[in-house]
């Protein structure tokens, strides 16, 4: 895979798929200045088509969840996925609730899980790190 | 001249009712503007029926990040009416203090997005910087940097202790001068005055009229505000003033916001300084409530906001309808957008602070060439300004 693509600046596109907010404005957070996750080389993506890891916060219900897979469907590869939230990872809350899947992973395949509810700036950055880390090792 | 409609949206993906803004435009004017809800939908009211009540709490909280605590004070306070449950005096002004610090981060927030909308980027970085400040607050009160989570039946989960009183104090004097400073920024910018000013106008009548609430009331010149028409918690005792602003521009509206932020830090100060003794965490509290129904409100940092708790005895409720500020205000805002520019729609629809966040795109439809093409909101804030 061309890995060597990713190795230069990974743009972040930013998907709330059915959140309540709170890893929004955690998401939003960790990507300012204060945080500084372009030393890292990550910045928001405007678009999926110029975005390489999609990161999803949110419980993804079931509108939702076809928009996350239109999406992710075109971006192009190599993309990642991190499930940012206990919402995007098992539902949390919202749980067996009628209009939610619940889980990031049944929808696209997901790289790296992020918990929290909602998961602190520094918690996202290293779940980006930890993602990157894994690219430059070639996973 | 050719009619292009511009569906803002579907998903607005830092709000927490996702939205479409269907926009129809004549060159540069806005002629007609539908509004369509209904994405995000978690089925919150639903699940509260099959949890306890206890569970309802957490389940409160999460309708919206940004206003959790208020979302919980609510619910909670309706609940404790139902259980015949009255909390002490300290644990209501422990939750008072979260909720102004909430309401403070919150306008802070949308004041950086505006900043951003507008194009400028260097306030929205250092508002967001100095929000960091009150988030570390409500991490040392709460535990928690977004969700609270502090209330529970009878009072709340954890007491302030003299260091963190004091650590409050020193750093809320830190950010009064920030939201002091921010004020006079918007006050003054010609940047912002030049965007903010004189765009989305609402008279007075039909602020009332379409039933808003919240500073986009405030900002029309009604003064309206639960804390002080209805006080719940703490306020009854608390000093404050209500902040109203006449002109009814998206301009008024975030000066309302960031002078409420400033009388936030002094309702806290007060608070802190006159935290009555006596217990504040209760050592259990009750499972179950008796037959009856309440209506319970108070003042989220967007407005007005309403629970309708319907209990039949037992453990969990019959039924919980929630009305939320933001509804009223964005649906039934779709006349102020009408004959603005383009450029003017995402900052109207940010006055009314919708949480806004980055990844919105605007899909642009020429219905005489039938191209269709995607634009972020941030490109189409500034188009058609140069």
């Amino acid at each position: 895979m061309g890995v060597s693509v990713i190795r230069y600046s990974p743009w972040i596109m930013h998907f709330n798929a059915g959140a309540c907010n709170g890893c929004d404005i955690e998401v939003l957070a960790a990507l300012t200045p204060f945080f500084d996750p372009e030393r890292l080389g990550v910045r928001l993506a405007p678009n999926p088509r110029h975005a390489d890891i999609i990161l999803v916060t949110g419980a993804l219900n079931k509108k939702a969840a076809e928009r996350l897979r239109r999406l992710y469907e075109q971006t192009p590869s190599p993309k990642y996925v991190i499930a940012c939230g206990a919402c995007a990872i098992s539902g949390g809350v919202f749980t067996d609730s009628y209009p939610v899947i619940s889980r990031a992973d049944r929808v696209v395949p997901v790289d790296v899980y992020v918990p929290g509810c909602p998961p602190r700036p520094e918690a996202i950055l290293y779940g980006i790190k930890k993602l990157l880390d894994r690219v430059a090792r070639g996973g | 001249m050719a009619v292009v409609e511009i569906p803002i949206g579907p998903q607005h993906p830092a709000l927490h009712e996702p939205i479409m803004l269907r926009v129809r435009a004549e060159g540069e004017e806005v002629v007609e503007v539908a509004v369509n809800t209904g994405y995000n939908h978690r089925g919150i009211e639903k699940l509260m029926e099959r949890n306890s009540w206890v569970r309802g709490m957490y389940l409160a909280g999460r309708v919206c990040g940004i206003c959790n605590a208020v979302h919980t004070q609510v619910y909670v306070q309706g609940v404790e009416k139902l259980m015949g449950v009255e909390p002490p005096p300290r644990a209501n002004y422990i939750r008072t203090i979260v909720m102004e610090l909430e309401r403070i981060h919150s306008h802070m927030l949308i004041s950086a997005v505006m900043a951003e909308i507008v194009g400028f980027d260097t306030l929205f970085m250092l508002i967001m910087r100095d929000r960091e400040r009150v988030m570390y607050l409500k991490e040392l009160v709460t535990g928690n940097r977004v969700h609270a989570d502090i209330h529970i039946l009878g009072g709340v989960k954890r007491d302030i202790d003299e260091v963190r009183r004091d650590r409050i104090l020193s750093e809320l004097r830190v950010i009064e001068e920030r939201l002091k400073y921010y004020r006079k920024v918007f006050e003054e910018d010609y940047t912002l005055l030049k965007r903010l000013a004189e765009v989305g106008r609402i008279r007075k009548s039909e602020a009332l009229s379409h039933c808003l609430v919240g500073p986009t009331l405030r900002g029309s010149g009604v003064k309206s505000d639960v804390r002080f028409d209805d006080p719940y918690a703490a306020y009854s005792e608390i000093p404050f003033d209500v902040v109203v602003r006449d002109e009814g521009d998206s301009w008024a509206r975030m000066v309302v916001r960031l002078e409420e932020a400033l009388v936030s830090v002094g309702i806290v100060r007060y608070a802190l300084e006159h935290l009555p003794q006596g217990p504040a965490v209760p050592k259990a509290f009750p499972r179950a409530a008796k037959v009856g129904e309440v209506v319970s409100r108070v003042e989220a940092p967007r407005g007005e906001l309403i629970y309708h708790i319907v209990s039949t005895g037992g453990g969990n409720p019959y039924r919980v309808k929630i009305r939320t500020p933001s509804f009223l205000n964005i649906i039934n805002t779709e006349f102020t957008y009408l004959g603005h520019r383009l450029a003017d729609v995402p900052v109207i629809f940010s006055s009314y602070d919708p949480c806004i966040s980055c990844t919105e795109r605007v899909l642009v439809v020429d219905e005489k060439k039938g191209v269709r093409r995607y634009v972020s909101l941030r490109e189409l804030a500034r188009w058609g300004t140069t």
